[in-house]
């Protein structure tokens, strides 16, 4: 059964200005993405595979072509617009965590969940520790946790609004093989569980076969996308 | 939640980790705000003090004067009125103290009546203000006998009388102590004032006549018909509204300008705060555009900052209204010889909430250019740091206009005009930018002439001074802006006194001025003034006359007449005029012929500034009137004069062969050798000529010096609010950037460098950041000397060298001992140990 397609990427286009000249980094790449999918993107360094991301989740302006996220086109929204949409249905975990360093642990699951307006929000983000493991560290900062430890708790806080999709940008880059395993298993267990869209930037092709759908891109441009052979298949 | 309330959690939150620097941008402004409380407060409790007193310190309801015999005409209006009346005479004279022979130039005044109405002459033994007039009694003026170590009991020479000093005068309605400093006063009783035999021809007499009004006086009365009536005499008068409103004004001015140097200071605090600030918020980039990411807008952001910037402005704010609460209890003592009240202390609300509310205004103004930097952090700076913040963003233009205005606005009430507010608010921003500009100058310079081949050590520190982060430009403006400040005062004072120190030149320039020498005693003076071995330099013969007409039409036509512009004083002045055949050394011809000798034509010479105030030129007729006889004459010569020269000089001349003939006294000049052969030679006029009143330069310059030393010391005082200031921004900016400096010093440490070597790296570099910041200073007070020489003074500027030297050398070893402070925790200890500490 066909699902609905969450992220509709037309034609996509960025450029940047280099000193006198104009970089092509993502050329015309169309993509669809459907409700539920566990969707990685590879491709090696300056393949473009990071700016897609950026411009799927709405954090860049394209320089042509267009991105609808569950259904709400990104074209002509402003920043704060954008921002509200992030809020209502993506969920962001980052190759450097990201955690604000000046709140605990707890506070920063709760952030996304003060943004939305919502209530209970400690209880609920101390559910969210709890699984991720952490229900105990909760009142400890940044600085005080391991890099794995700080890469459960943004898993935490990516979950927290409940998002439709989940973008994941190098989510174990920065960790050894042991700890990178330990949150390979949390992101996909807790996607599991949520049913929530996964898309996962990564150069670590072992992670991304435990995707459902493996886009390699190279170039700027779509190389290859597993689903797309499979159907030709 | 609401939004308002998840934004005051998240500052909240935020300052937890942060809460020590945000307290230390803040304590920047603390200085500032503390001064200008105190200044205000104190401003306010003169402002009731003089208002309150306001009848004591006329000591009467209307006080009429002149420089000549007030007409009966006043006394029978004033009588017929009902008013109760006091008669003074005053004048400068020498009095002489048998006990020792000292002698001195003092105020001779002769009271009648129950003058003061209000408040009191203070004296010692007390009240003895009145009744010490039954006998030949004088009251001396307390410092007056301290000088000369005088007691109550002793007696004091006044012209031809001696008195018994009956006691000391402490206080009087209306006089500072700084005045009489100047002028001691002499109190004698009026009845004994002819027998002094001091009101001779060509003496300054002032007249007074003190008015009390009967309890149902109705003040309309005063303003419909009393002083319309007195402004048609050649009287002046004030009551007690006026008197208040000239004091008041005097005041005003004083604290308006107080307010600047403090202003001054605030300012400095609030570019240390936007310095900080800046800084601060340059580490929270990634963490709002993380919160970007996760939904925030790029508004919730900056107002989560914002509310942080805000709750610390208005905490520093406190704490500076409360220190400036405290510090106005010093301030009565440090302007006590400046008040002419007694001002009792007490909390003004008022100038607590200005002050406040000004502090927080100030520095939110001065962080909201960095603030507003935070809207336009773009999200996708969470996946990737090298993206610039976007698009073009008027805002912080916007809110530097609004600070520019600010100023200006701050400045127009504390000095009351719109022109000085500019030039103010102008200097200031010239000063900023010329001390940016000298900073960015010498980095440049740094970057430019790199010494490659010089040691590591040097190395580092010169391009510490242009490493990402650095504060170079933000300590140089703080800093040098307070080093300029300061300087500027000193150098300023200098001018001062610079301008009044007469006897630089060598043997042939006067240091001593006798006059009121009369016509039969001019051969004698003379002579005793050769046999006591002073040159007699020069004499000069002076006539007083009043000008009769101008251009053919007198001068009550002139008065009445409100198109004609030509200043009073001209009109009603008794000019005291001379005669001679040629210029002297402090005149220069502007235009026209001098006149040798007198023809069949009389051509005087007039001053300029008096032939602009006249408004004549040449060959317009002037008519004087010399003692009832008419004298016809006419504008022949125009001259410039060195009011500034020890010397006699004269607004109108005339040529030899006119006035020979007329009554007339005399001014000699002269020169002392030592203050033991001045003191022998005024011992020796005093006892045989008591009518003559000597001035001695010595005298002139140490009572100027004296009063120039406690104005500046009072300004200096205030001054420092801002050196203070900077050396808590050095001390703040020094404590932000430890971190930075942290990482630096640790990185150093685990490649090998040796502890002696890291701290001579941060003191190189903070000799350097204080040379900078120090010379920047001096150079803009170098500047502003120059201009305030030029344009005020109207001389050159000599810069003590000395004094320039030691201000570098202070703010030099003062911002190295801030920075090696810092930097000692760091060598000690291991790297690690140091790195998760900050962390």
């Amino acid at each position: 059964m066909k699902h609905e397609a969450i992220l509709r990427i037309r034609n996509l286009t960025k450029n940047y200005r280099s000193g006198s000249r104009d970089l092509t980094v993502l050329h015309e790449v169309s993509l669809d993405v459907e409700q539920g999918a566990t969707c990685a993107i590879v491709g090696p360094s300056g393949s473009g595979k990071t700016t897609l991301l950026g411009l799927a989740a709405g954090l860049d302006v394209p320089t042509s072509g267009s991105v609808s996220l569950n259904g709400i086109s990104l074209d002509g929204l402003s920043e704060d617009e954008k921002a509200e949409v992030r809020s209502a249905h993506v969920g962001f975990i980052f190759q450097s965590f990201n955690l604000l360093p000046t709140l605990t642990a707890l506070e920063n699951v709760m952030i996304p969940l003060e943004l939305k307006g919502e209530k209970k929000v400690r209880a609920k983000a101390n559910e969210l520790l709890e699984k991720v493991g952490l229900a105990d560290r909760g009142g400890h900062y940044p600085s005080q946790l391991s890099g794995g430890e700080q890469q459960r708790v943004s898993i935490a806080r990516a979950f927290a609004n409940r998002p439709s999709i989940l973008f994941a940008d190098e989510p174990t880059g920065n960790l050894d093989g042991e700890t990178g395993a330990t949150v390979e298993k949390l992101i996909f267990d807790l996607n599991k569980d949520a049913g929530t869209t996964l898309i996962l930037v990564t150069h670590d092709l072992e992670l991304a076969n435990r995707a459902g759908r493996v886009i390699h891109m190279k170039n700027g441009k779509l190389q290859s996308d597993s689903q797309a052979d499979a159907v030709s298949l | 939640m609401t939004k308002f309330n998840w934004l005051l959690k998240m500052a909240w939150r935020d300052s937890r980790k942060n809460a020590a620097r945000l307290l230390l941008f803040m304590s920047s402004i603390v200085l500032g705000i503390a001064a200008l409380v105190a200044i205000n407060s104190f401003g306010d409790n003169l402002s009731s003090e003089i208002e309150g007193e306001a009848k004591a310190l006329l000591g009467a309801d209307l006080e009429v004067s002149s420089r000549t015999p007030i007409p009966d005409e006043v006394r029978e209006r004033f009588d017929s009125l009902g008013f109760e009346m006091s008669e003074e005479m005053s004048f400068a004279s020498m009095v002489y103290f048998p006990k020792n022979e000292g002698t001195r130039l003092i105020n001779v005044r002769a009271v009648e009546g129950s003058f003061p109405f209000y408040g009191e002459i203070i004296t010692e033994p007390a009240d003895r203000a009145n009744d010490f007039t039954e006998g030949k009694n004088a009251m001396v003026d307390q410092t007056l006998l301290l000088q000369f170590d005088i007691l109550p009991g002793d007696s004091v020479k006044v012209g031809e009388l001696t008195f018994h000093i009956e006691g000391s005068v402490l206080e009087v309605p209306g006089q500072s102590a700084i005045t009489t400093t100047v002028a001691p006063p002499v109190f004698i009783p009026f009845r004994l004032m002819e027998k002094t035999g001091l009101n001779q021809l060509g003496s300054r007499i002032n007249y007074k006549i003190y008015a009390k009004y009967p309890d149902d006086f109705d003040n309309v009365i005063f303003e419909e018909f009393l002083s319309p009536w007195l402004e048609t005499t050649e009287l002046s008068f004030d009551d007690v509204a006026e008197r208040q409103q000239e004091i008041g004004d005097a005041y005003s001015d004083l604290t308006g300008f107080l307010n600047l140097t403090a202003f001054v200071a605030l300012i400095l605090g609030c570019i240390g705060v936007a310095g900080s600030v800046h800084i601060y918020l340059k580490e929270k980039t990634n963490s709002v555009a993380v919160l970007r990411c996760l939904g925030a807008s790029g508004r919730d952001a900056m107002a989560i900052f914002f509310l942080q910037v805000l709750i610390m402005a208005l905490i520093g704010s406190i704490l500076g209204a409360v220190l400036g609460a405290v510090i106005q209890y010093v301030l009565p003592a440090l302007f006590r010889d400046f008040l002419l009240v007694d001002v009792a202390i007490e909390l003004s609300p008022m100038a607590i909430g200005e002050g406040v509310i000004t502090g927080v205004v100030a520095a939110v103004l001065f962080a909201l250019l960095s603030l507003l930097r935070l809207r336009k952090i773009a999200p996708l700076r969470a996946i990737r740091a090298s993206v610039e913040s976007g698009g073009k963003d008027r805002a912080p233009l916007l809110v530097g206009g609004v600070i520019l205005l600010f100023i200006l606005l701050f400045s127009k009430v504390q000095l009351e005009s719109w022109g000085s507010a500019l030039s103010f608010s102008l200097g200031i921003l010239v000063a900023f930018a010329l001390l940016a500009g000298l900073a960015q100058l010498a980095i440049y310079l740094v970057r430019r002439f790199f010494p490659s081949g010089s040691p590591f050590v040097l190395r580092q520190g010169l391009a510490n001074l242009y490493r990402p982060n650095n504060q170079t430009l933000i300590l140089v403006v703080t800093i040098g802006l307070g080093t300029a400040l300061i300087t500027t005062l000193f150098i300023s004072q200098e001018l001062l006194v610079d301008k009044v120190k007469l006897t630089s030149a060598p043997e042939s320039r006067p240091n001593m001025v006798l006059f009121d020498i009369q016509s039969n005693q001019v051969d004698s003076v003379r002579n005793l003034t050769r046999q006591s071995g002073l040159p007699v330099i020069s004499e000069v013969p002076i006539v007083t006359m009043r000008l009769e007409s101008i251009k053919g039409r007198n001068v009550e036509e002139w008065r009445a007449d409100t198109t004609a512009n030509i200043r009073d004083w001209v009109l009603s002045r008794e000019y005291r005029v001379s005669y001679r055949d040629s210029l002297s050394e402090s005149e220069t011809l502007l235009r026209g012929e001098w006149q040798e000798e007198a023809g069949d034509t009389i051509f005087v010479s007039l001053e300029e500034g008096l032939r602009e105030d006249m408004k004549v030129d040449l060959g317009d007729e002037l008519i004087f009137n010399v003692q009832g006889a008419q004298i016809k004459t006419y504008v022949g010569s125009i001259r410039e004069v060195d009011w500034q020269r020890m010397q006699t000089n004269f607004l109108v001349m005339f040529p030899p062969g006119v006035l020979e003939n007329a009554p007339k006294f005399h001014v000699i000049l002269t020169r002392f050798a030592s203050p033991e052969q001045s003191a022998s030679f005024q011992r020796k006029v005093v006892k045989d000529f008591p009518n003559i009143s000597i001035i001695d330069l010595q005298l002139v310059l140490e009572t100027i010096d004296t009063v120039l030393s406690k104005v500046s010391f009072a300004i200096r005082f205030m001054a420092f609010f801002s050196i203070f200031t900077g050396l808590l921004v050095l001390t703040g900016s020094v404590l932000i950037s430890k971190y930075q400096r942290m990482q630096e010093s640790v990185l150093l440490r685990t490649l090998g460098a040796r502890r002696k070597q890291i701290l001579l790296i941060n003191a190189l570099e903070y000799f350097l950041l204080g040379s900078l910041a120090a010379l920047s200073g001096i150079v803009i007070a170098l500047i502003a000397g120059s201009l305030l020489a030029w344009l005020s003074f109207e001389t050159s500027l000599k810069p003590n060298l000395l004094v320039l030297l030691v201000v570098y050398f202070m703010i030099v070893a003062l911002t190295v001992v801030i920075g090696l402070s810092n930097s000692r925790g760091i060598v000690s200890r291991p790297p690690l140990e140091v790195l998760r500490k900050v962390v």
